[in-house]
């Protein structure tokens, strides 16, 4: 028998379907070569459509059940003070007195708690209108500065904030010396709420962005004064306010974290926040907000994931339902199907 | 005319006149290689606009990423090709090398000797041993056999794999091996040309060698460049022609790059994507400069300056051209050649096209036209070689009125015909002589005695063969004499000229002497108008007439032999002008025609044999599966009108009567064909909306008058007829009716075996050729060759449709994923301040184009919609292709409405993600990675651009599996 078959195959070895004993990878390699590897198509017949959809609905309806649930639980406070900490003298020319510094810009916010929230609590300000996605401005920085400060001398990419007299600038660029510097203090009655705030930026930012030994130099000393100021003391990789403020914000609406409080709040607690009220968003009409937010495994509040789960799924099952009836009262007959099979043209798809 | 004269062996004089015999097919050197490859390329609009893209970006105000993201695939898309163009230059020299380095042996200063073929000048005399090749263009001048004869193979010349015979000039006969050395000498010839089957010179001996006259040359004195000298022990020649002056190296040209119908489609999308493109630009950059000074301004964290420099309006709309640059995908040519390449290399590898007889695969010579295969309206079809099997029998013969074979269908075993030959009947014992005598085949005789016989034209072979089944065996053949086997019985003749077969004159003629009686005769056999009008006074040739009919109308063969007895005189006369004429160097080939009219008249007609050509398998199923999927058949053959119509009929070109319906144009004059071909169209008008299968029929001379005056009636007949018959047409005709099919826009593809479709298959959409029995020349002008007919319904049904479908898919899908990306871009710059800013970093738009989106390439060059027994069993499916259905503007305009749907679709996930951050600070401590930002949430650019293209990867994808129509492990 074996002979037979090595015979055959020395024979006509042009025709391979005769070769001895093929090997899988030549099997491959011949199934390639005619095009006739293995394949599945999918075939569009009513009941597999509508088990599909069914099933789909049937994931996808509990799924968005659990996030929803997940993104309501989240206790969520925001507070709008922009214009609230204007003083009422100021508050048809809030450029004016946001510009003059020898007015004090203290503001006093009393948030209240309407459900108990459950440690940590982030604390965020929000800007709003506030574009850090400008080209100008998402660029100017210079990333090799922020890892080896002044060893590394070539700031062009930072202009128009690059030098000052004749000195380079550290850190330098739009994105740093626009640093955001509203400051919050929190109490609950008399007593202070602690605010944790370290490690609130990326810890990767921290450890490989910025420079542990490269420290503020010649920062905000021009003539134009953009936003807060560093103390020339810590290295950059320790100015977590920096850090997070550089993490530039893809939209124009944007939050960013401040710190955590790692404390319970209890429902009709007055949280008082001391703001002071620095950052110069009136000239542009941006907003400022201040959000105390819980979190869930899923993150902060969101409806949407659950929202678009549950869209998703019901209508999966709406259209299953739709199809099963449709097939109910008007079944395929096997001729129709034979004839769909055959008369789908190569354009179908289009 | 321009001439060259040759000076056989003269050293000092010829040495700078020509080009030595260096080969050269090399495009490049070493030095101009850069700039001349680069010079190439840019000349495409495509690379122009690419690299005007890429010298943009390296000004860093306005480019939106690393420009290494743009140089880095240019630069490896013109490595590429130039690498490519390279490894064919250098494998062209090396094979330039390997011929002009091999040794030869050539006079110099009268002393035999070694040199290399590249050394060679025009004048060297040359020795060839058997089975050499030759290294340039030859005139012979002595051969190792007494006659002066010689054998070629020209296959890498013609493709023809049999011998052919080659002969010294009368010159030069008798001059003994030891004198060629010394010969000296004149050739006149014409400047080099590619024509391989013309060499109209002269050549003129000097003393000592006499000979004061002027000897005629033609293409049998010579030996031409790439052929092989096969049983010969040795030959010797003249070099004419060298190097790239050599009749091959002239026929060497760039052919017509071909441009499939989707090509230029693909190009004009290109070329609205391209306005679109700057459409938006314009817009984005008036909306970018007016956004800048109301409100950026005001924005005093961007520090915009007051003034800026004189080009600063430029400024923004620059960086959208840069952004949206993206949009003419720059690595869709290089997708498309690839799976082009990949769908030629599955035509060669496919087995079901595998000629088993010979073994022979078929094979696709141009890669970048399979797509058209898909979309083919007109198929133009050769009829001999191509629907038959060229494999000539010998079936019927009318001998004198009497019709042999007729009853069992082979006249080679009908008793009576048998009975007259041993009876020794006179009319059918010349009538063998003239099938034995009356051609140009050579025996070749065996050591075992057995004779096989190899002859140019297999007519000629199946008349010999048959000849020497009825007892009159052709046996021997040098130049002059003639043996002829008889029933035991030797006779010899002396052949004095032959009057060879052109196309025009349609018959051949010899002159032999029988060296028995010494009386000369004439002996022809051509076509029956070139045979019966010259039939001699008072012969009835009216059974001749109605027997021709008959066998063409079973599909047969005919030819009409005739023969004449010759006086000495009238051919010592004839004889003359028929040699002036062939020494003639201008309009030789009319005035040789005119010299053969004087002596071809008052024929004796003998009879009609006639031939069978069999039908190759499987062509009727072929055509009638092809005509099903709406494709049109016109047949061109040179065959006459009833043969063709017999042949169309078996193969399922027209139904028979009641159904199909011919219609003649016939005529001979202007007027006739006029008044035919407006009767004809009335018909055509008529039946038109009936469902009838109605075809009509041309000869050559009708449609040579037809082309010329009434183009326009014929180009609207030609449109409403579905199927065509033009018989008696000539090559220069066949191509005229691709080139008219053309004008009107439909999709040609032609098919043929022989040197005679040539021009018909190198001017159509796509040119086939078949492989068969008439050589090779067709198969090596064509875009496609293979092995039999049957195997086109598989080329077009199968491989044209599949590639057609996968481009359509590949080129619109390759507009889709750019056009995403970028439109992704043009939303983000309007929650930006429309300033340009890019939302992707270099690194993921580079992976994006080159390694996310390049697996769907690979993937859909093996998807298949459609089984192919399913394609097969209902061939109506190719109509889809053939309209264009899967790629045209409005199925564009699909795709670009599905990218900007699923960009609003990402853009509304994305939206969201302000309500999304929580997450981000839960996973902060971990997330290190952005694929983990990503799912976290974003809170900064980085990581929302990571989750856009992370989201778009997955649509890409996800409308890729969408549109794949299976799936393959």
């Amino acid at each position: 028998m074996d002979m037979v078959r090595m015979d055959g195959g020395s024979a006509s070895a042009a025709v391979p379907e005769d070769q001895c004993v093929p090997t899988r990878r030549s099997n491959a390699i011949q199934q390639f070569t005619q095009q006739s590897l293995p394949s599945c198509k999918p075939v569009l017949s009513p009941a597999s459509v509508i088990t599909t959809f069914f099933l789909m609905g049937v994931i996808c309806i509990p799924v968005g059940f659990v996030s929803l649930h997940a993104s309501q639980s989240v206790v969520e406070i925001v507070d709008r003070y922009d214009t609230y900490c204007i003083p009422d003298p100021f508050k048809s020319n809030k450029v004016a007195y946001i510009k003059d510094s020898s007015i004090p810009k203290n503001c006093t916010l009393h948030l209240k708690v309407p459900k108990p929230m459950k440690s940590p609590i982030y604390v965020y300000y929000q800007l709003d209108n506030y574009y850090q996605n400008h080209r100008r401005y998402v660029k100017s920085k210079s990333d090799k500065q922020l890892i080896y400060g002044l060893k590394y001398n070539d700031t062009s990419l930072c202009k128009p904030e690059d030098s000052n007299k004749g000195l380079p600038i550290v850190p330098c660029g739009l994105i740093a010396w626009s640093l955001f510097n509203d400051t919050y203090s929190f109490s609950r009655g008399t007593v202070g709420l602690k605010v944790n705030r370290k490690n609130i930026a990326w810890k990767s930012d921290r450890d490989h962005k910025f420079g542990r030994h490269v420290y503020p130099f010649n920062f905000q000393n021009g003539t134009l004064i953009g936003g807060g100021k560093l103390d020339p003391n810590i290295p950059l990789s320790d100015q977590e306010d920096l850090v997070v403020w550089m993490r530039t914000a893809a939209l124009p609406s944007f939050r960013k974290l401040y710190g955590r409080i790692e404390e319970d709040l209890d429902v009709e607690d007055v949280v008082t926040v001391k703001v002071l009220n620095n950052y110069n968003t009136y000239s542009f009409g941006g907003k400022k907000r201040l959000v105390l937010s819980t979190s869930s495994w899923l993150g902060g509040k969101n409806d949407f994931l659950g929202v678009a789960y549950l869209f998703v799924g019901s209508s999966s099952i709406f259209i299953s339902l739709v199809f099963l009836l449709l097939h109910v009262k008007n079944p395929r007959t096997e001729e129709k199907e034979s004839q769909g099979k055959n008369r789908r043209p190569c354009a179908a798809r289009n | 005319m321009m001439k060259r004269y040759v000076y056989i062996n003269d050293d000092e004089l010829s040495e700078d006149l020509y080009c030595v015999n260096r080969i050269s097919n090399r495009k490049y050197t070493v030095l101009n290689f850069l700039p001349k490859n680069l010079w190439e390329q840019f000349s495409r609009f495509m690379n122009q606009y690419f690299l005007l893209i890429a010298c943009l970006q390296l000004w860093p105000l306005i480019t939106p990423v690393n420009p290494a993201s743009t140089w880095g695939p240019l630069i490896l898309i013109f490595a590429v090709s130039a690498t490519k163009e390279a490894w064919d230059d250098y494998n062209r020299y090396l094979s330039d090398k390997k011929a002009n380095e091999k040794e030869v042996w050539v006079v110099k200063q009268g002393i035999k000797k070694h040199i290399q073929a590249q050394d060679i000048r025009v004048g060297d005399i040359l020795w060839l041993r058997k089975n050499d090749e030759v290294p340039c263009d030859l005139v012979l001048i002595g051969t190792s056999d007494v006659q002066g004869l010689c054998y070629v193979e020209t296959s890498a010349l013609d493709g023809e794999t049999d011998l052919k015979t080659r002969v010294i000039p009368s010159a030069c006969m008798g001059i003994d091996s030891e004198l060629l050395h010394k010969i000296k000498g004149v050739i006149e010839c014409p400047n080099p040309d590619k024509d391989i089957r013309r060499f109209d010179a002269n050549l003129r001996l000097f003393p000592p060698f006499i000979d004061n006259d002027l000897c005629p040359l033609t293409i049998k004195n010579t030996l031409l460049q790439s052929c092989y000298l096969r049983n010969t022990e040795w030959a010797c020649g003249v070099a004419v022609y060298t190097g790239n002056e050599t009749k091959l190296g002239m026929s060497r040209g760039i052919p017509e790059t071909k441009l499939t119908a989707m090509d230029a489609m693909i190009d004009k999308l290109t070329g609205a994507i391209f306005i679109f493109q700057l459409v938006v630009v314009i817009v984005l950059g008036l909306a970018g400069n007016v956004w800048k000074d109301t409100e950026a301004r005001k924005q005093w964290y961007v520090q915009y300056p007051n003034e800026g420099p004189w080009y600063e309006f430029l400024i923004i709309p620059l960086r959208f051209e840069l952004l949206c640059s993206i949009m003419i995908p720059i690595s869709i040519k290089v997708s498309l050649d690839f799976v082009k390449s990949l769908y030629a290399k599955f035509i060669d590898w496919d087995n079901e096209m595998v000629d088993v007889e010979t073994g022979t695969p078929a094979h696709a010579a141009n890669t970048a036209i399979s797509e058209d295969l898909g979309q083919v309206e007109y198929i133009l079809t050769d009829k001999t070689g191509t629907l038959t099997e060229n494999r000539m029998i010998f079936k019927r013969c009318c001998v004198s009125g009497v019709f042999y074979g007729n009853e069992n269908g082979d006249a080679l075993k009908d008793v009576e015909l048998l009975s007259a030959v041993a009876s020794g009947s006179p009319d059918v014992i010349r009538f063998l002589k003239i099938m034995a005598i009356c051609n140009t085949v050579i025996p070749i005789q065996s050591k075992s005695g057995s004779i096989s016989y190899k002859a140019q034209s297999q007519d000629e072979e199946a008349l010999v063969r048959a000849a020497a089944h009825l007892h009159m065996v052709l046996v021997n053949n040098n130049v002059n004499i003639l043996e002829i086997n008889f029933n035991g019985a030797i006779e010899h003749h002396e052949i004095l000229d032959i009057l060879e077969f052109t196309s025009d004159r349609k018959r051949m003629s010899v002159v032999v002497k029988d060296r028995g009686s010494g009386r000369i005769f004439l002996l022809s056999k051509g076509a029956d108008e070139a045979i019966l009008p010259h039939a001699r006074a008072g012969q009835q040739t009216r059974s001749f007439a109605e027997a021709v009919e008959q066998y063409a109308q079973l599909g047969l063969r005919t030819l009409c032999f005739a023969w004449r007895g010759i006086e000495e005189e009238e051919y010592q006369e004839w004889s003359l002008i028929f040699k002036e004429a062939n020494s003639t160097l201008v309009d030789r080939e009319w005035r040789v025609a005119e010299a053969c009219q004087r002596l071809e008249h008052d024929f004796e007609i003998l009879g009609v044999a006639a031939i069978e050509d069999r039908l190759q398998d499987g062509v009727p199923e072929t055509i009638e599966t092809l005509r099903k999927a709406g494709i049109n058949f016109w047949m061109l053959t040179g065959d006459k009108q009833n043969t063709a119509v017999q042949i169309a009929l078996s193969c399922n070109f027209v139904s028979p009567e009641p159904k199909g319906q011919l219609l003649l144009i016939n005529g001979k004059t202007e007027d006739e064909v006029c008044r035919s071909l407006e009767r004809v169209l009335l018909t055509m008008r008529i039946t038109e909306s009936e469902p009838k299968d109605v075809a009509f029929v041309i000869d050559g001379w009708a449609l040579e008058i037809a082309l010329k005056h009434y183009r326009k009636a014929f180009t609207e007949l030609a449109i409403l007829s579905r199927t065509a018959i033009c018989c008696r047409v000539t090559p220069s005709q066949k191509a005229q009716l691709v080139e008219l099919l053309k004008s009107c826009e439909y999709r040609t593809l032609a098919i043929g075996d022989g040197g005679n479709d040539v021009r018909m298959i190198q001017q159509a959409d796509i040119g086939v050729g078949i492989s068969g029995r008439e050589g090779l020349q067709a198969a090596r002008a064509a875009d496609y060759s293979i092995g039999k007919f049957r195997f086109l319904k598989r080329l077009i049904l199968v491989h044209g449709r599949y590639s057609y479908n996968r481009t359509a898919f590949l080129s619109q899908y390759s507009f889709y994923k750019s056009l995403l990306i970028c439109f992704i871009q043009i939303f983000f710059s309007f929650i930006s301040g429309v300033s340009g800013t890019s939302l992707f970093n270099s690194v993921s738009l580079m992976a994006y184009n080159v390694v996310y989106t390049s697996i769907p390439v690979l993937v859909s060059v093996l998807d298949k919609d459609l089984s192919e027994r399913t394609v097969m069993q209902h061939p109506q499916i190719l109509f889809y292709c053939q309209a264009g259905r899967l790629l045209n503007p409005s199925t564009f305009a699909g795709w670009f409405g599905r990218s900007l749907f699923h960009d609003r679709g990402m853009g509304w996930m994305i939206g969201i993600e302000r309500e999304f951050e929580g997450l981000y600070h839960l996973v902060l401590p971990s997330s290190t990675t952005s694929s983990c930002a990503s799912i976290g949430g974003i809170s900064s650019s980085d990581s929302f651009s990571a989750l856009s293209s992370s989201l778009i990867y997955y649509s890409t994808n996800d409308s890729f599996i969408f549109f794949v129509d299976d799936f393959r492990m």
